[in-house]
């Protein structure tokens, strides 16, 4: 395995392993579309199946809901801001845009662990219904996603101050930010069919 | 990768303003209009992959790097996976079962 | 959660207790044996914290030679079980508990360790890489199978087997029919095996992709490489949706959420759905590396190069594509109509095409070659009426009307036996004896080879081809016992005398490796069989670093055209650099033991246990994102040494087939 370095390239793209390590994750990626992809089918499967229990028109709420997309958008797009910065060879900046992005990641999390508490209040738990197992573990699949993803970019950031931007550093960096905007990305489909389809019909 | 040249990360804004834009122009359809079922669900269905799309090329850069070609087909073979599990389970869930 | 304390060690079955008995002598025994020989040191620095692709891929094949006995001893007692009407010798539940763990083990932790093993040693050669994409994550991935396997393996001496059959249909395999944790073994320990499975294809699609030698594209990778690729795409396609199925199954069984059960709207059918989009792929999985190794060992022992290259790669490519679109084949009989069955009944019967196209390659790839009958050629001349016996069966039950009477009979059972085992254990079989030189440094006696072989194909046509006639009778799968009335009984004996003969045909492998261990030559080329490919140009067993040289390729069975050419073989030592590999690591065999330890506790219900272990999870994750070692590099006059060492045997003997 040589280092195989080319220099003309962006940071995180210069040794041969970098770019495997990338290539590998885009790979990864597919395979986690598939694994949404698979929630998602679930879901419609049982999405009418309510035994006797709330429908979607019962719980959703859409100022919750588009204040959490907000909240996720916004911080794909601040993500790709730090990556930018990072591009730049601006240490400061990738670190700034990448507290700001967990942050707001945070935001969302929070909102969505209120959102599921409201609703086992209001007597819709996962053991309710096959809907409301569906709902619950698609949901809750991406917020674990999501709040895996703010655990590992804080230690990526620490490791990034430590050792300041190399190659390395830069790679990982990179990938946790493929890793994010990809998240926004089952996001945006499960605003769609979720909850924009449940508050529909 | 020209967004580099720029002093201003005009890829990342553009996507931004272009995913608000859809994302509240399908919240308007799916709530404000009084279209059909499946009218609704097909245009909030297509605003949703256009923004993924966007998203993919304008935040991840799917066609940059060495290996761009891969992983385009990569992402590509994954989402006709995708559609395939979803619809192929919908489609044959929807007869049977109990 | 209901778990009855004093019953978690099974206890007051003599067959269980022994078998509890003989595990723990084996384990007591092996470590006993390590100790004496001062072992524990070389133990951990040269198996447990490899990341070398070789010493991973022979530890996943002992893997699978230990699962097969196993899974093999569960198929004896369901022969012993059903050889006579009404015999007692397993009650119902008992039976119900042997034909489940002996599905789940020969497919997943047999057939899979054993190819995916293969795979590991072969294709970084073939290409001529000197080791896979993920060094580290690949010794994760073989750790995560063995802890998955122990795991299963332990559940019927303590909580209890899973007996709900290896495709777990609910709603019998959910908690309210079948309480107690038997089937969370199902459940967690298969979930953290498929992990590892997964991380696999993922490394392997990468490694396919980006690690080749320079000169050989694509259409110039062996055979095997090419089935191996294209196994490790559908395994990074298909088993996101296993790791769901199974993840909603722990969910019903310990959550309580109502994804497949009966109450609270749940659909059963939908984990018949799941499992079998998983399920048909994974079959094709197996069945893929299989048929690649049986092109290697064809054209090696036919002297001829493979016929029809570029129609062999397609219909591999056609077969995995078509894989993904005929699920439904596997439950035609439960409701979804017949628009859906028709439509699934035609993609069934069109996979038999591209199979077909590769079954005239390889009688094409002999016809005019000069066929040598060594053991490994036995088992792939074998394969060909066998495997032919379990497609067109395969065609017959594609037919969705029809299938309706032969679901679930035992004409079922003998068509998907007929499948798996010509087409993958006799692959195994051969690819074991073709590749063993190379792994070991000695080859496996073919004398005894021949005897495995005779009385394995002849067992296991005695076992197999009763059971259609037995299932077209009416006879059904499953099923731990019959009247004499049926009239059964003269062919269910005859059945169960094959598997008698199956055994003892197992029994001359392990006796073959055994002796060969003790008293094979040693002195022996790198290139035995005068092979085509590249994996034959390095030392045997393979040096570590596989390659001093990077080779350049030119063509198609590249190692055949350097030899003919007498170019590119010989190694200029002022050519040579440093070469670069990866560390050693614990972290893997840690990594494994702390998700054992958490699907213990999770397969147990001990909820908040379980959690605290996930932490220990994450604790290994984060300790390797710090880990910036980055490998050494392997002095020139070390490479030197080892290179002379074995280059000087080769002047001899070129062809060596004893």
């Amino acid at each position: 395995m040589s280092a195989n370095v080319n220099a003309a390239l962006p940071l995180e793209y210069q040794s041969e392993q970098s770019r495997m390590n990338i290539f590998g994750f885009w790979i990864f990626l597919g395979a986690e579309i598939i694994l949404f992809a698979t929630l998602f089918a679930t879901y419609a499967v049982m999405s009418h199946r309510y035994a006797g229990g709330p429908t979607q028109h019962d719980l959703f709420e859409i100022n919750g809901v588009m204040i959490e997309t907000i909240l996720l958008l916004t911080s794909s797009f601040t993500c790709g801001l730090a990556i930018y910065e990072m591009h730049r060879n601006q240490k400061k900046g990738l670190l700034t845009w990448m507290v700001i992005t967990l942050l707001l990641g945070a935001g969302f999390v929070g909102m969505e662990v209120t959102e599921f508490v409201h609703y086992v209040h209001e007597g819709a738990t996962m053991q309710t219904s096959a809907f409301l197992s569906g709902f619950f573990v698609l949901l809750g699949t991406h917020g674990l996603h999501v709040s895996v993803g703010i655990g590992w970019a804080i230690m990526i950031m620490i490791q990034i101050a430590k050792k300041g931007l190399t190659p390395i550093t830069a790679r990982k960096a990179f990938i946790i930010g493929l890793y994010w905007h990809f998240l926004d990305v089952v996001w945006i489909f499960i605003f769609t069919f979720v909850y924009l389809k449940g508050m529909v019909s | 990768m020209d967004h580099h040249s720029n002093g201003f990360p005009i890829t990342q804004v553009f996507g931004f303003v272009l995913s608000l834009v859809l994302t509240f122009v399908a919240l308007f359809v799916a709530i404000k209009t009084s279209l059909s079922f499946n009218v609704i669900i097909w245009t909030i269905g297509t605003l949703a992959v256009i923004q993924a799309g966007l998203q993919l090329f304008m935040f991840m850069h799917l066609r940059d790097g060495q290996d761009s070609k891969a992983q385009t087909i990569n992402v590509i073979y994954g989402v006709f996976i995708a559609v395939l599990t979803v619809a192929g389970s919908i489609w044959v869930m929807s007869f049977g079962g109990m | 959660m209901g778990i009855k304390w004093d019953k978690i060690l099974i206890t007051g079955d003599p067959l269980i207790l022994g078998s509890q008995i003989a595990i723990l002598l084996t384990i007591v025994g092996a470590v006993v044996l390590v100790t004496y020989l001062k072992k524990w040191q070389w133990l951990w620095r040269e198996w447990l914290t490899t990341v070398d692709h070789k010493r991973i891929g022979i530890m996943y094949i002992l893997v699978g030679v230990i699962m097969f006995f196993r899974g093999g001893i569960d198929g004896l007692l369901m022969k012993a079980q059903t050889a006579t009407a009404n015999e007692h010798l397993l009650d119902a539940q008992h039976y119900n508990e042997v034909f489940t763990t002996h599905g789940v083990i020969m497919i997943l932790f047999m057939a899979m360790p054993f190819l995916i093993g293969l795979m590991n040693v072969i294709v970084p050669l073939q290409i001529g890489a000197r080791d896979v994409a993920f060094p580290q994550l690949n010794a994760v991935s073989f750790w995560l199978t063995f802890a998955g396997a122990m795991l299963f393996n332990i559940s019927f001496v303590i909580g209890g087997s899973p007996d709900a059959g290896w495709t777990a249909y609910f709603p019998l395999a959910g908690k309210e029919f079948t309480p107690g944790i038997g089937n969370n073994f199902y459940a967690v320990a298969i979930q953290i095996a498929g992990i590892g499975t997964l991380m696999t294809g993922i490394n392997f699609i990468v490694t396919v992709l980006k690690m080749r030698a320079p000169g050989m594209t694509l259409m110039r990778m062996p055979m095997f490489t090419w089935t191996s690729f294209i196994a490790s795409v559908i395994i990074w396609a298909s088993f996101p949706i296993f790791t769901v199925a199974l993840a909603l199954m722990t969910f019903d069984r310990i959550f309580g959420t109502h994804f497949f059960t009966v109450g609270g709207d749940g659909n059963p059918m939908m984990w018949a759905n799941l499992f079998w989009l998983w399920g048909h792929p994974e079959v094709y999985i197996v069945v893929l590396p299989a048929f690649g190794m049986f092109s290697e060992v064809i054209s090696t022992f036919s002297r001829k190069m493979l016929y029809g290259y570029k129609s062999m790669v397609f219909s591999v490519v056609g077969i995995a594509f078509l894989s993904m679109l005929v699920w439904v084949h596997h439950f035609f009989t439960m409701g979804a109509g017949p628009a859906v069955n028709s439509v699934f009944s035609i993609t069934t019967m069109m996979i038999a095409i591209p199979t077909g196209v590769k079954m005239f390659n390889w009688l094409f790839t002999m016809r005019k070659g000069r066929i040598q009958f060594t053991t490994a050629m036995m088992w792939a001349l074998a394969f060909i009426p066998c495997f032919m016996i379990g497609g067109t069966t395969g065609v017959m039950l594609a037919m969705g009307a029809a299938d309706y009477q032969y679901h679930n009979s035992l004409f079922l059972v003998a068509h998907f036996h007929y499948v798996l085992i010509p087409g993958v254990v006799f692959a195994v079989f051969a690819g074991l004896y073709y590749w063993w030189p190379k792994m070991f440094g000695h080859m496996l006696n073919e004398k005894l080879g021949k005897l495995h072989f005779w009385f394995f194909v002849i067992g296991f046509n005695l076992t197999f081809l009763p059971m259609f006639f037995l299932g077209l009778n009416g006879a059904i799968r499953r099923s731990y016992t019959y009247s004499a009335e049926t009239g059964f009984g003269p062919l269910m004996l005859v059945s169960s005398i094959g598997a008698g003969i199956l055994a003892i045909g197992f029994g001359f492998l392990v006796y073959n490796i055994y002796w060969s261990a003790r008293y094979a030559d040693r002195n022996i080329t790198s290139d035995p069989w005068d092979a085509r490919t590249l994996e034959w140009a390095t030392a045997s067993p393979v040096q570590f670093y596989n390659f001093a040289k990077v080779p350049e390729v030119k063509s198609l069975d590249a190692f055949w055209y350097m030899k003919k050419q007498n170019k590119g073989l010989e190694l200029n030592e002022n050519e040579l650099e440093e070469i670069h590999m990866p560390n050693n690591s614990g972290l893997p065999f840690v990594m494994a033991i702390v998700f054992g330890i958490a699907g213990f506790f999770l397969i147990f219900e001990w909820k908040i246990a379980a959690l605290v272990a996930l932490v220990g999870i994450f604790a290994c994750l984060i300790f390797r994102s710090f880990d910036y070692k980055d490998g050494f590099h392997v002095p020139i006059d070390e490479i030197k040494k080892i290179e002379k060492a074995w280059r000087k045997v080769d002047k001899e003997v070129k062809n060596h087939v004893s």
